[in-house]
């Protein structure tokens, strides 16, 4: 084994660890009754926002593809999974949650995945901002288009109509329109939510440390070397972006069955802005980083609200601030000064030699 | 009839995302940044104005003088303090700091002035109807394509005779050259700020004279609307953005008019989408040659 699969090996087992161990003690304090209601009802978003971050991080981070229209994927995943979900209860009477989880989950992943090949086809062919604009321009066409339609069921059968409600009279209403998908059962579990996390860890570390995941990192790096080494770009590229698409859409089906109801307001470009949000602090192509400040931004207004009308502001201000920081070259050699003793702690082998060469070549 | 009246209101519509994508394609241009945080310089400038006439008893004019000069000093301080630490930062880094600004905007606005709805005072950009034949033109709309007029007109004769114009134009070509040449790229950038946001303030005004509702969240739509547009006409280049805005602008109201008002955003959005396949540039930007 070479040094460097060693390096990613254990890069990925930290990240399932660290994942497998925060849900292991947050079982434990529910079961102990330790975690207060409004970080309980957290736990679901957590999880789908983790996967949407991850999701998006494939897309921009290894296939380095600004998109501005990931939400669009999970509205399209949550109409998905509530029609689902309120068709297999009404005309098959499947009581079962957990089985109608799964169906609703995966339809939510199909279909979202179905548009993604859909969308992928022409927007791949662009590059750069014109890319990102036209990944926004899709996720608000979606918006737009689920905020009229109409979706009901009757005698075991699904019915569809557009801008105006036509629909039979007996009908159970799943989506009215603007009012969006009403009247779910929340059967979204904590439980639920991790396994789709880890299912999505699974997929994306595997993919990215894949032969098919080298070549989507090298369109990144430089499309026209890749291409001259034979690897197709468009292919690759649609990979990444289907496989993100596909998350985004499980992702949408988990955040959708956890409330009675879901909006198309829910998942405007401002959505899609948290995520990139997630991605960007979390650190480009870094999965487990990705995780972790889905996480953290979550949790982060929730804990700001004895800030009540600060939390936004304080949360804009965290934002900038970490942004300068990180990315101001000057700021950032007087932190590595300061935290040079801590890292030269974990430090093997002497760095002296490296830093020498590295003060000659300047 | 009707036509020639959705034609002026969609006219009048892309006049003012013109002038909002002026801001967004000139930052582009110099700055090479998608600076989020226009759409809400916007609202800004439109408060500023709301506060002018309705607290400060200011006359219309100095109202909206004094909202431009507070959105020129608002966007030269935002760049100053959020954008130029990030000079040499990766561009995405850039448009999150700028999307935090955004937010920043956004919130403080909310403190200040409330999440109600606050109603733009008539002033004497809306105040009447001029009557043309059978055509029953709202002044507000007049004023807004005229501004749109004047402003394409002195900003061309800015960029193309003056040497502050001329240093921009050199700096959103090759701003290492330009340094070389003795321009000063930082107070060129600062430069283009305060045009941009200036004008914003003047769009925030021309918006809520048309549309009279005004909330901290006035400005993102059609900000987003404008960057549309600006993409749409080739990002970077003024005359496109000019194009770009008013075509958006009045396919939006067409679109609304004769197909579905429901839809009236996602046939924008089709249209653009249609026009980048066929041209990746936009319509008047220049096609970028990759050199290996």
């Amino acid at each position: 084994m070479t040094k460097a699969k060693r390096k990613r090996l254990i890069y990925c087992l930290i990240t399932y660890a660290l994942v497998i161990g925060a849900y292991i003690i947050l079982q434990n304090m529910i079961g102990a009754k330790a975690i207060s209601r409004s970080l309980k009802g957290l736990l679901v978003p957590i999880c789908a926002w983790i996967i949407m971050a991850v999701s998006l991080n494939l897309v921009i981070g290894f296939s380095g593809e600004l998109s501005l229209g990931h939400a669009g994927f999970m509205s399209i995943g949550a109409y998905s999974g509530a029609i689902v979900s309120g068709w297999l209860l009404a005309a098959f009477d499947m009581q079962d949650p957990t089985l109608r989880l799964t169906l609703a989950v995966v339809m939510g992943g199909i279909i979202a995945g179905i548009f993604g090949v859909l969308i992928g086809i022409p927007v791949l062919r662009l590059r750069g901002d014109y890319l990102a604009i036209v990944t926004l321009a899709f996720g608000e066409i979606i918006r737009n288009l689920v905020n009229v339609l109409y979706v009901g069921t009757a005698d075991g059968r699904l019915h569809f109509a557009f801008l105006n409600k036509k629909l039979p009279e007996d009908v159970i209403m799943l989506v009215d329109g603007a009012k969006g998908a009403v009247k779910i059962k929340p059967i979204s579990t904590f439980t639920a939510g991790f396994v789709l996390v880890m299912i999505t860890l699974i997929i994306v570390l595997n993919l990215v440390n894949s032969r098919a995941g080298r070549a989507i990192q090298a369109t990144r790096d430089n499309r026209i070397a890749a291409e001259s080494m034979g690897v197709s770009v468009t292919k690759y590229k649609m990979m990444a972006f289907v496989t993100a698409a596909v998350l985004a859409g499980m992702a949408g089906a988990l955040y959708g069955l956890n409330s009675s109801t879901v909006v198309p307001t829910q998942f405007t470009f401002n959505q899609s802005i948290n995520v990139l949000v997630f991605v960007v602090l979390g650190g480009l192509g870094n999965v487990l980083g990705s995780v972790i400040s889905a996480t953290f931004l979550t949790v982060l207004p929730e804990v700001l609200r004895e800030f009540a009308d600060f939390r936004m502001l304080v949360y804009a201000v965290v934002l900038i601030l970490v942004m300068i920081f990180t990315n101001n070259p000057l700021l950032r050699s007087v932190f590595s000064r300061a935290f040079a003793p801590v890292k030269s702690l974990f430090r093997k082998s002497k760095p002296a030699k490296t830093e020498m060469k590295g003060g000659q070549a300047q | 009839m009707i036509f020639l009246d959705h034609l002026i209101n969609g006219l009048s519509l892309g006049s003012i995302y013109a002038i909002i994508a002026l801001g967004y394609t000139m930052v582009y241009g110099i700055a090479k940044m998608l600076n989020f945080a226009h759409g809400d310089v916007i609202m800004v400038g439109a408060y500023i104005a709301f506060c002018g006439l309705q607290y400060w008893g200011l006359p219309p004019v100095a109202a909206f003088l004094l909202s431009m000069l507070f959105c020129t000093l608002l966007g030269v301080t935002i760049e100053g303090f959020a954008y130029r630490p990030l000079r040499q930062a990766p561009s995405l880094a850039v448009l999150i700091t700028a999307i935090g600004m955004s937010y920043l905007l956004q919130n403080i606005a909310l403190m200040i002035w409330g999440a109600n709805p606050k109603s733009f005072p008539t002033t004497f950009i809306n105040g009447s109807n001029i009557r043309l034949g059978q055509l029953n033109i709202s002044s507000a709309t007049l004023v807004t394509i005229l501004a749109n007029v004047v402003i394409m007109i002195t900003l061309t004769l800015f960029t193309s005779r003056t040497k502050l114009g001329k240093a921009m134009r050199c700096v959103s070509e090759d701003r290492g050259a330009a340094e070389l040449m003795g321009i000063n790229v930082n107070r060129t950038i600062s430069l283009t700020f305060a045009i941009g946001s200036a004008l914003a303030a003047i769009a925030g005004v021309l918006l809520c004279s048309s549309y009279p509702i005004l909330q901290p969240t006035t400005g993102s739509m059609p900000g987003i609307k404008a960057f549309t547009a600006a993409v749409f006409g080739g990002i970077g280049s003024i005359p496109g953005a000019m194009l770009g805005g008013i075509l958006l602008g009045v396919i939006e109201i067409f679109g609304k008019a004769y197909i579905s008002t429901e839809l009236g955003d996602a046939i924008v959005f089709a249209v653009l989408i249609v026009v980048l396949l066929v041209k990746p540039a936009g319509l008047l930007g220049k096609p970028m040659r990759e050199k290996v």
